[in-house]
């Protein structure tokens, strides 16, 4: 004799818990957190770098660095002077909550003003698995292609604001700004968004002013 | 991609309910998969056989339940279903549209002993 139980749980609402987790601990120590996702080879270490080097003067940062192997990233993030913890997630696509929670353990929140997180790179996973950031940040590049936010809807619904990288290779690819601009409007309308280049640095100003007022107005909220 | 952490909620999540039942077995679990969720049926199914071994939830039927994409458009309030990759409201043509069903992923029941 069988019996039917009700469930109805979500299953993704589980996992996004250990988010919550996370922001909750963000909010407390007054921590800006910022989950930078993007292809391989999108840019998201240079630009993050380049960010770290206009905000430190305002801020305390600190960096988490997802990757599937070596630390390389992490030790460009420390080499800029600020504490960098690297996760190696073995065969992981993704940093998940459970990931950035144990990473926190070897950073010092209360002395921290904006947290960067660099995910793994890929326009999949880290789609799926919220980390407790306040702002989800996406890193697109002109060599990619323009049809991007066509194929990785998923991931273009779930930020917050999206930079377009390597502007400078505009001359050279047949990438069509409107098309992707298009694409990204109807996924996300109203999105914060940057064209630049962290290489020759056009539209770092705007970017870093923008980021910059965010982490100040949570400061100060 | 990331079928293995959610089979393992499924897991965790059915193994709650039915201690809670006091049940001996998990016979079947219902699950509900919206059209846009990303979820792999076959995959979890696959996780599932591995991670259910040697649990009162061994041997249970994994029923999945799909459910359709629904989107209402902000101008004109009209609700449709997605059109392959056509976002577009087919009344007014509007490009502002909000996605109101397709996103679900839940367990819905299990049916123990």
């Amino acid at each position: 004799m069988t019996k039917l139980v009700t469930v109805e749980e979500s299953i993704k609402e589980r996992n996004n818990a250990l988010a919550e987790a996370n922001r909750r601990r963000f909010d407390e120590s007054k921590t800006f957190v910022v989950n930078v996702m993007a292809s391989p080879g999108a840019g998201k270490t240079t630009l993050i770098l380049r960010t770290i080097e206009a905000l430190k003067p305002y801020f305390r940062i600190a960096g988490i660095d997802g990757d599937l192997a070596t630390s390389l990233d992490a030790d460009r993030m420390a080499a800029t002077g600020i504490p960098a913890v690297q996760v190696n997630t073995g065969g992981t696509c993704h940093l998940d909550a459970v990931m950035v929670q144990s990473a926190l353990e070897h950073l010092d929140l209360e002395a921290t003003d904006l947290l960067i997180i660099e995910n793994v790179g890929n326009l999949v996973c880290p789609a799926s698995f919220p980390l407790g950031a306040h702002i989800n940040f996406l890193i697109a590049s002109v060599p990619e292609g323009d049809d991007k936010p066509y194929k990785y809807p998923k991931m273009y619904r779930g930020v917050q604001a999206i930079a377009l990288n390597k502007i400078d290779l505009l001359p050279y690819f047949d990438f069509d700004m409107d098309y992707f601009r298009q694409g990204v409007e109807v996924l996300n309308p109203g999105l914060a968004f940057f064209p630049l280049s962290a290489k020759t640095g056009e539209g770092l100003v705007e970017f870093h002013y923008w980021l910059r007022e965010q982490v100040r107005t949570f400061l100060e909220g | 991609m990331h079928e293995l952490p959610y089979a393992q909620t499924i897991l965790r999540v059915a193994l709650e309910h039915a201690e809670r039942a006091g049940a001996t077995r998990i016979v079947a679990l219902e699950i509900v998969v919206g059209e846009l969720s990303t979820v792999v049926d076959d995959t979890i199914q696959y996780y599932w056989d591995i991670i259910s071994e040697g649990t009162i939830a061994e041997g249970a039927e994994l029923r999945f339940r799909r459910i359709p994409a629904l989107l209402r458009c902000w101008d004109c309030g009209t609700q449709f279903r997605l059109d392959g990759e056509h976002l577009a409201c087919p009344n007014c043509g509007s490009r502002k549209v909000a996605i109101i069903q397709g996103e679900e992923f839940n367990l819905e029941s299990i049916e123990v002993e």
